[in-house]
């Protein structure tokens, strides 16, 4: 699926050391990887510097490349691991959040008010796009990054479990608990935007 | 109709990610939809989950690479030339 999206780059020509071919690699990967790392950082420069790295990295390890997942999906790893080790980085002094896979956290929803149908505009505005990111940069980072990579990104479950070396039960898990986390951070502040307009 | 579901509340959430992205049987599919007819708070968590998913992804397509990030990425990797 996320292939087609990109034109079709000859692996053998990088791995040659094909600089043209790099060069259009570097054009049409860019901004997914951009995006993947900005909304996993949630900061404009760390983003530049997993962008930067993760293109640094493929240069150095386009030789080593198996072939065994696509070439974006490979690509997609790389980022997802520059951006995770930022972050690790960043908060080192944290200790680590909760286990991302114990399956007994109480899934059980809280919000209940249907807000489908607000008009349009209270879907586009400013604050809207404010708590949108702040949902997501709330979600501990072993669910952000499984949530960015299937539902922004689009990757299958195949590949996100490729791309994160997880197992497909844990891809599973960790996807429908970022989710529905989703849904209560956004129904909790579009919820109150439905008490108010009527 | 009857009110005796086949599905609980609980077995409902579990499948919701399956539900959403169309990976479920037919038949699983059938409950989960006969459930929320009789489930007003079952249908508001599907129906808002969907909506979540779909605003996330419409706002990820608006991200742009800002062209001077583009710029230093090429000449980090030392391939400005092939951008003109
Ligand atoms: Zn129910």
């Amino acid at each position: 699926m996320t292939e087609t999206i990109f034109p079709e780059i000859s692996i053998a020509a990088l791995k040659a050391g094909d600089r043209a071919e790099f060069a259009r690699l570097a054009a049409s990967f860019s901004t997914p990887i951009y995006r993947l790392a900005l909304k996993m950082t949630g900061d404009p420069s760390d983003a530049e510097d997993v962008l930067q790295n993760t293109f640094l990295k493929a240069l150095q390890h386009i030789h080593g490349f198996e072939e065994r997942s696509s070439l974006s999906t490979w690509m997609y790893r790389i980022a997802a691991n520059e951006a995770l080790m930022t972050l690790r980085r960043r908060k080192s002094q944290i200790p680590v959040d909760e286990n991302p896979d114990d399956s007994d956290e109480e899934l059980a929803p809280m919000q209940f008010t249907d807000w489908c149908c607000l008009p349009e505009s209270e879907f586009v505005s400013a604050e809207a796009k404010k708590q949108l990111d702040q949902a997501i940069q709330h979600l501990p980072d072993s669910l952000r990054v499984v949530f960015l990579l299937r539902d922004i990104e689009g990757l299958s479950i195949k590949e996100t479990v490729e791309a994160l070396n997880l197992s497909e039960t844990a891809v599973k898990t960790r996807l429908l608990r970022a989710r529905l986390r989703l849904r209560e951070k956004l129904s909790s502040y579009f919820g109150e935007r439905v008490r108010e307009v009527s | 109709m009857t009110h005796t579901y086949s599905l609980t509340c609980q077995e409902l959430l579990a499948s919701i990610s399956d539900y959403v992205d169309g990976s479920l049987s037919p038949e699983l599919c059938q409950e989960i939809e006969r459930h929320i007819r009789g489930c007003e708070n079952c249908r508001v968590v599907l129906d808002t989950t969907t909506k979540t998913l779909y605003l996330y992804r419409q706002s990820a397509e608006k991200i742009a690479l800002p062209g001077e990030v583009q710029e230093r990425l090429m000449s980090a990797l030392d391939l400005s030339e092939f951008f003109k």
